[in-house]
């Protein structure tokens, strides 16, 4: 069974969404997507000060697998980016909600937030696949 | 539901991922396929091959019949127990199938040849040998473990009697042995040190749970993919396959032409291929970030190749892949990946042996 966080809301393409309650918005990719994706070889990110849409791919999670993208689950800028993963892109196999993460979000509008799923939709969503 | 081997309950007790291959229920990874692949380079792991076709040939004739249904020459075998690499070919010079043979004597041989194409290799060889005084026997009452990696010796030091550890100690590479109930081997598809054993299926699982308290780390698919093809060996199916040659995959070495007046199946469609020229498998190395995947056209000087197996390379930290493009191929080639042409080095088809780069 994949950890679903509570507190976490998510799109349907597995990126979660952790509001940090400044107008920022932390975004990774779930542990079900790390589980289909596999040992991670490479993490391509956004640069910071990029303005994002919803639904634009900003990012590449390369494994040994496959590349796949991601997308900006809600708009704004970026303002930081997991630096980290450069040399340790395995943190978002072990750490999918920690020390994982991708890239923060400034929102243009929060309201967006609202299109998103709570942990039991994404649950919902993940279980019809 | 697929195939299981006898060891399919231990490996989901270790908390494998299973995966269907062809046809098989097979441990993809137990964890981390990095971490695998590590343990192999760097230490010792192993893998659960038991899913391999192991047939023995016996018979009057069998030497000759293996002359002509394999491209090596099992007459150069004179050793007890020796070894070789060789393949099976139609009459076009397409490979049906690469195996390992194994020589005991001029009537007594045996073959590994792989799983997935197990159906059509054991329909062929039964063919062939009709015209033959040979008995087939296909094995399906033993399962196989491969114990690769740089402690390997010690590993089975640790498992095996002092007695039966004595027979096969400082045993150079590609010989296999009877060790009372077990079949060992210096072969592999890591490029590293170590052994295929194969043994009774209802032993195997004591064989594994010795192996597992001995510290060998129990490796799976992806770990294996990664492995051969850092060691530049060729995965059948995706590197070749019935519509093309050893001399367009890397194999040509293991083709004896020589003597002349022997006759092997394909041999004719191979001398002419190699009168008239052939394309042929080569190395690529991407050091920028991505990676290189199967079915991605290459572009090179002489014209258009496709890449046959393509990977991370875990021991390398940069992509690798094989490619089969023309021969008159330059040192760099273009690959289209991912909306751009990204410039890789041709290279020939070998990354890492023994834990080191050999680029």
């Amino acid at each position: 069974m994949s950890n679903i966080p509570a507190d976490l809301k998510y799109a349907s393409t597995h990126e979660w969404v952790r509001d940090e309650g400044d107008g920022t918005f932390t975004i990774g990719i779930t542990e079900h997507a790390q589980d289909l994706l596999g040992d991670m070889v490479f993490v391509e990110l956004p640069e910071v000060g990029d303005k994002v849409s919803v639904g634009d791919d900003v990012a590449v999670a390369e494994s040994v697998k496959a590349a796949s993208d991601i997308y900006a689950p809600i708009s704004g800028e970026v303002i930081a980016i997991n630096e980290d993963l450069e040399d340790a892109p395995e943190n978002v196999n072990n750490d999918p909600y920690g020390d994982g993460w991708l890239f923060r979000i400034k929102a243009e509008d929060s309201g967006e937030l609202g299109n998103l799923l709570d942990a039991d939709a994404y649950e919902a969503s993940i279980d019809e696949d | 539901m697929g195939s299981r081997t006898p060891l399919y309950d231990a490996h989901v007790e270790a908390g494998a991922k299973m995966v269907d291959f062809h046809g098989w229920d097979m441990p993809l990874n137990y964890g981390s396929q990095i971490e695998e692949h590590h343990a192999v380079r760097r230490s010792c792991g192993m893998f659960d091959v038991s899913h391999m076709t192991i047939v023995d040939v016996a018979g009057q004739q069998a030497q000759a019949f293996l002359r002509y249904l394999l491209v090596n020459d099992v007459a150069k075998l004179k050793t007890e127990g020796k070894a070789q690499y060789t393949s099976m070919l139609n009459e076009q010079g397409g490979v049906i199938d690469d195996l390992i043979v194994y020589h005991f004597s001029d009537t007594s041989y045996r073959l590994v040849v792989n799983s997935a194409t197990r159906e059509r290799d054991l329909g062929w060889i039964e063919k062939v040998a009709a015209d033959f005084d040979v008995t087939i026997n296909e094995r399906d009452d033993m399962a196989m473990i491969a114990v690769q990696g740089p402690e390997s010796e010690a590993k089975l030091n640790a498992v095996l009697s002092s007695e039966d550890f004595a027979t096969i100690e400082g045993m150079k590479p590609f010989l296999g042995k009877q060790v009372g109930d077990l079949f060992i081997a210096t072969t592999g598809y890591t490029g590293e040190k170590g052994y295929e054993i194969i043994v009774p299926a209802e032993q195997v699982n004591d064989l594994w749970k010795q192996l597992i308290a001995a510290d060998v780390a129990p490796c799976g698919l992806g770990a294996r993919d990664t492995l051969r093809l850092e060691a530049g060996m060729n995965l059948y199916g995706q590197d070749m396959d019935e519509t093309v040659t050893p001399l367009e995959s890397n194999m040509g070495w293991s083709v004896a032409f020589e003597p002349i007046d022997r006759d092997f199946i394909g041999r004719q469609a191979l001398e002419q291929q190699k009168q008239a020229g052939h394309h042929k498998l080569v190395g690529l190395v991407m050091e920028d970030k991505g990676v290189l995947r199967h079915g991605l056209k290459v572009i090179v000087d002489g014209g258009e190749g496709v890449i046959t197996s393509g990977t991370f390379s875990p021991s390398l930290g940069f992509s690798i892949a094989m490619a089969r493009v023309p021969a008159n191929v330059g040192d760099t080639a273009q690959v289209e990946m991912r909306k751009k042409q990204v410039t890789v080095k041709v290279v020939k088809p070998a990354f890492v042996r023994n834990g080191q780069s050999v680029l």
